[in-house]
């Protein structure tokens, strides 16, 4: 079984800056990681390789310095990892981006099933796994938070769906995407840190991919969305009345709010 | 290559029950579409039982019912897919837009990347561009923490929008409109099979009009009591903070937050819960904030219109039985 995990280099949202004047995303105020939900994904692949048998391949889209996610995939489990990256990927929407990746998921070649994170926390689309689906023609589950079972032909899986909650059976190959429910993704031992640091990434560009890659559906040029402004809002804040004594005034205080704002019906 | 004309609203239903983001996105749809001078046009795929003129009643000009008793009645996300990219390039709306709920999170990316169009997801605004009469598309992202506005190069300009985002249209049961009812297509050989569902309970929290959540303030999930006698008293909802969920304190239907439900009640109450930026995504848009916590630092208190500095295990049932005394 051939497993691929679509992986993403994201800023680390916890540091990341943002400039309200000029409306515009300080990407290098911060480091990057792999974007949280893709851990997830990455551990389900590898999990099932652990108990099944399978070859994980991590792919990932983005510049030549994505690599370093790549490494860590590999340290994390994943069998290698491919780059695709070229200058004219650059500005790729959902779509572009869907496009490309299926296309460097089409130069792998056979493979079984394909594991996404539910969206990634820079974007936070949250579309790109079942555009890829849609472009590899394979069927898609979102919101995968079990496995139930799994073999060479089929997945069985819960998933957290139409105010519900469903067990679904997918005949391969498909794509799944996954949330945080669905693992505790592991740390990394050391030794596979330091193995993972010598691996060899290649990276596809458009040359390589150009069997199953239109120069014209990739990057800026088949971007479908523009981005055309970005608002840095201020963040919420709220004049709150605070009480810090005498907390039964208080709870008479804001039971009276409560029936003045028509929240609380007195009966 | 016909001209493309009109704002479609694909609306959701389950269980014959149509979803109510359907009615706010036709809300929304017609304003766009009498800005364009055009139709509101609505697909919608469901059983025979339908209350199909409703969606007439809130606006749509024309709808596309596509009815089948059998096969829409799971979340099978293929069939929906065919059938929607269906109607979708044989009407050629100029607009079109699904509930970004997570049938329509799932579904939409499909329909769009078969259409090879954009799609912009979980919009919160949207404008007509007076220049061009392009749709402008705001929307969320970086975790929250920016605005983006988009704008579609490729016809549909297809969107997904936020549940709650936008008022329900009026109703009114004179308005006329057109319905055509198309047949189903059934995928042969399906590769998804929907085995069953084990739904342990259908709460929409993000429905409720007041919320009472609990947090990390909370020492066991018996606690969960008080939390809950006080969302009854108010005839509300209880939602917990993800680490109650983690620790298996309560089901997952109740978290509010970034990876769980975001909801707007008309009154959230935050009990001893510090407020992470992750929390606070699913609920600082609610209309009124009371957070309760013992540590005057928690930041949660920065985005609350009022706080209460103390224990929750004091506080809490002290607001219980005042309630109780106004009432008896």
């Amino acid at each position: 079984m051939r497993i691929i995990a679509l992986i993403k280099q994201v800023p680390d949202m916890e540091k990341v800056k943002f400039d309200r004047e000029k409306g515009v995303v300080d990407r290098k105020s911060a480091g990057t990681e792999i974007n949280p939900f893709d851990l997830n994904a990455l551990e389900a692949a590898v999990q099932i390789k652990e108990n099944i048998g399978a070859e994980v391949i991590a792919i990932s889209m983005g510049p030549q310095s994505a690599d370093s996610a790549l490494r860590e995939a590999i340290s994390r489990g994943a069998d290698r990892g491919i780059l695709l990256s070229d200058r004219k990927f650059g500005g790729s929407d959902v779509k572009a981006t869907a496009y490309t990746i299926a296309a460097g998921i089409k130069q792998i070649g056979k493979f079984d099933l394909i594991f996404a994170g539910i969206q990634t926390v820079d974007g936070d689309t949250g579309q790109v796994g079942s555009e890829v689906a849609e472009f590899l023609d394979i069927p898609h589950i979102c919101f995968v938070e079990k496995i139930n079972e799994v073999d060479d032909d089929s997945i069985t899986v819960t998933t957290d769906i139409w105010d519900g909650i469903f067990i679904e059976k997918m005949k391969l190959p498909g794509l799944i995407t996954v949330t945080k429910d669905i693992n505790s993704p592991r740390l990394p031992a050391f030794k596979d840190k330091m193995s993972a640091r010598k691996a060899d990434i290649p990276v596809w560009g458009l040359d390589i991919l150009k069997d199953y890659l239109d120069e014209n559906g990739t990057g800026l040029k088949g971007s479908a969305t523009m981005v055309k402004k970005i608002e840095v809002p201020a963040a919420v804040h709220r004049e709150g009345k605070l009480w810090r004594d005498n907390l039964d005034t208080a709870v008479d205080e804001f039971i009276d709010i409560m029936i003045e704002n028509k929240v609380m019906e007195v009966k | 290559m016909g001209k493309y004309s009109g704002v479609m609203v694909y609306a959701e239903q389950r269980d014959s029950k149509i979803h109510k983001v359907s009615y706010e996105l036709i809300g929304k749809a017609r304003e766009l579409a009498d800005k364009l001078n055009e139709k509101v046009y609505c697909c919608i795929c469901g059983p025979s039982d339908l209350q199909i003129n409703e969606l007439i009643y809130r606006g749509v000009d024309k709808v596309f019912y596509i009815k089948n008793d059998e096969i829409f009645n799971t979340p099978e996300v293929m069939t929906y897919a065919k059938n929607v990219t269906n109607i979708i390039d044989k009407v050629k709306p100029e607009i079109c837009l699904f509930g970004a709920t997570s049938f329509g999170r799932s579904l939409a990316p499909r329909v769009a990347a078969s259409l090879k169009s954009g799609l912009t997801a979980d919009c919160t605004g949207l404008e007509i561009d007076e220049e061009d009469n392009k749709l402008i598309q705001i929307r969320p992202a970086f975790s929250e923490n920016i605005l983006a506005h988009i704008k579609s190069q490729y016809l549909p300009q297809m969107s997904t929008v936020r549940y709650k985002e936008f008022d329900e249209a009026l109703r009114d049961d004179t308005r006329t409109g057109e319905v055509e009812i198309v047949e189903a297509i059934s995928i042969e050989n399906n590769a998804i099979e929907i085995l069953e569902e084990i739904t342990e309970e259908i709460l929409n929290i993000t429905d409720a009009k007041i919320v009472v959540s609990a947090g990390r303030g909370l020492k066991t999930s018996e606690d969960f009591k008080m939390i809950e006698e006080l969302a009854k008293l108010l005839g509300g909802e209880v939602g917990s903070s993800r680490p109650l969920v983690e620790e298996g304190f309560i089901s997952k239907a109740h978290q509010v937050g970034y990876s769980g439900n975001r909801v707007k009640p008309k009154l959230y109450i935050a009990c001893g819960i510090s407020g992470a930026p992750q929390h606070q995504a699913g609920m600082k848009e609610s209309d009124m904030i009371l957070a309760i916590n013992s540590d005057p630092s928690a930041p949660i208190f920065n985005i609350a219109d009022y706080g209460i500095v103390g224990d929750i295990y004091e506080i809490i049932p002290q607001m219980i039985s005042k309630i109780k005394n106004k009432r008896a």
